[in-house]
């Protein structure tokens, strides 16, 4: 993979110039890179990867397996960009396997997420049947570490 | 009582601690410290390594080897030498698996060095050649290099202490503490001080995976070399093995016999899960050291700046996994350097004098440390210069 993208990954708030002195390039050139990215649509967004057990707010996840039967002319798109439009999915993406679309769904609470799959989900038209599992605990997301700082078994000094 | 200063040799007593240890005590009894001493990758042994120790150790193979180790692992150490540094090796008797590159360093040294013999040492270098070289009666000669000439040996640095009773040329490229490398043509104008001598070298490569632009090069390359070369590598640094405690060496047999020997009497053999392993990362793991020379040169790029940026001068090293910023400009001595940074910021670094006399004025870093840890301490650094300033 691009150089430039596998930092951004790991950590999209390098500012230009670290990214610049990291790739040995100038920083005028990354900052153009960036913006073709950007541009071109492989860059679709940048976002924190939050640890909500240790936020205020209350936050139930649940991945969602939803079997459908895809449409005439769209296949699978037009339900799954319907699907993706609500704000209350995280995430979906098309599955091989025993189901389809495979969904990320959060909300305040378990009968928010309920709800939402109960009356906005299971309803939608060409959508055969829902099966949804609540998130205990979260690890690792996004390729972040959500468990206690990483150790470092070695020493302080060493030759 | 027992007088134990009669207990103990003359030679164990006289042998000086090692400089780095002193600030692994000093840092282990402060919270909070961050720490850019390390000697070692933070990755992890790859994968597929760890999971051949597991197999071989599941199956039982835990029995001695054969004194100069597997026949299958010399055999892929024969094509690792001709692959990197062009240079071909009997497996069957000029290589010997040592335990990590040090047991290879020693027993070349005591099976060459008579007392009396002079041993040249080229410095700024690693801690443990000079107290090796005491072991076996010789007596070490520094060489001290020059940041101006990139911390290179020089063939003139060569030649002035060059006398009838120099037995061994001490070659540690690329260098741990400057991350100096030797190009080829830099090997070659020593090789043509030592090409009519009796002198042998021990060419210390076990940084070798890791260089940032120029390939390594070994001395044992060029003409007339390897006749007189003993070549030292291991898998601690580039495949992240530390722990393992393997390494191997290369050398014409009328020398590896005798060394042979006194890896027998001393050692036995190595590790054996250790060495089935390592087969494994011969085969297969060169990617993921590719992977991880990636990683150390962004982070390279990104400390030397960080240093110049501070007002720091820092040399820019071409291998191994630290800088050597020079701190001559804050009228401290690496010494009270370090120990004032510990204190006052709770960063722990090593100073240059650890490794020889040459290294005043330099303090050594390793940025085998995560971006965020770097960021982290040279922070920390610049406030410490602020406030020395």
């Amino acid at each position: 993979m691009n150089e430039l993208l596998k930092l951004l990954k790991t950590n999209a708030r390098l500012t230009n110039a670290e990214l610049a002195v990291l790739l040995g390039q100038d920083e005028k050139t990354v900052e153009k890179q960036i913006a073709e990215l950007e541009k071109s649509g492989v860059i679709r967004g940048y976002s924190a990867i939050v640890d909500d057990a240790l936020t205020e707010e209350e936050t139930v996840t649940a991945f969602v397996e939803v079997k459908v039967t895809p449409r005439a002319q769209s296949g699978f798109d037009e339900i799954a960009e319907m699907i993706s439009s609500y704000p209350e999915v995280e995430s979906c993406f098309l599955m091989s396997g025993a189901y389809d679309l495979g969904i990320t769904v959060s909300g305040t609470d378990l009968r928010d997420v309920s709800q939402f799959v109960a009356q906005r989900l299971a309803p939608i038209d060409g959508v055969l049947s829902t099966a949804t599992y609540f998130v205990l605990k979260r690890y690792k997301a996004n390729g972040i570490l959500i468990s206690d700082k990483e150790t470092d078994d070695r020493g302080f000094v060493s030759p | 009582m027992i007088d134990y200063d009669k207990v103990v040799s003359k030679t164990a007593r006289e042998m000086k601690p090692s400089g780095i240890r002193k600030f692994f005590d000093i840092a282990q009894t402060l919270e909070g410290v961050i720490s850019l001493g390390v000697g070692e990758p933070d990755f992890h042994t790859p994968w597929k390594i760890r999971q051949a120790a597991i197999d071989n150790l599941e199956k039982g193979k835990t029995s001695y080897t054969s004194n100069s180790g597997l026949m299958e692992l010399r055999k892929e150490v024969a094509s690792y030498f001709q692959a990197t540094i062009e240079t071909g090796y009997d497996p069957a008797s000029e290589i010997i698996i040592t335990v990590g590159g040090s047991e290879a360093i020693d027993a070349s040294i005591r099976a060459l060095v008579e007392p009396g013999d002079e041993v040249l040492i080229v410095e700024p270098c690693f801690v443990c050649y000079t107290p090796l070289v005491e072991l076996a009666g010789g007596v070490p000669v520094a060489i001290a290099t020059k940041e101006e000439n990139g911390f290179r040996l020089t063939a003139d640095e060569l030649k002035e202490k060059l006398t009838d009773k120099t037995k061994m040329l001490i070659l540690p490229y690329p260098n741990n503490p400057t991350g100096a490398i030797m190009r080829k043509e830099d090997l070659d104008e020593i090789a043509n001080v030592l090409r009519d001598t009796n002198v042998a070298v021990v060419s210390d490569e076990i940084y070798s995976e890791l260089t940032y632009g120029a390939k390594h090069c070994s001395i044992a390359q060029c003409d007339g070399m390897k006749e007189r070369t003993i070549v030292i590598n291991g898998f601690s640094k580039g495949f992240a093995m530390t722990g393992w405690r393997l390494g191997f060496m290369a050398g014409p047999k009328e020398i590896i016999t005798h060394i042979l020997k006194i890896h027998q009497y001393a050692i036995m053999c190595s590790p054996t899960t250790s060495q089935f392993a390592a087969v494994e990362g011969l085969r297969k793991c060169r990617g993921e050291v590719l992977k991880m020379v990636e990683e150390y040169n962004m982070r390279r790029r990104y400390v030397v700046d960080g240093f110049n940026k501070l007002g720091l001068n820092c040399f820019t090293p071409e291998g191994a996994f630290y800088v050597f910023p020079s701190i001559k400009s804050t009228g401290l001595s690496s010494e009270e350097f370090c120990e004032k940074l510990l204190y006052s910021k709770k960063v722990a670094v090593v100073p240059g004098d650890a490794f020889g006399k040459s290294g005043e004025g330099y303090i050594r870093v390793s940025y085998a440390y995560s971006l965020g840890h770097l960021k982290e301490a040279l922070g920390r650094i610049g406030e410490f210069l602020e406030e020395i300033r």
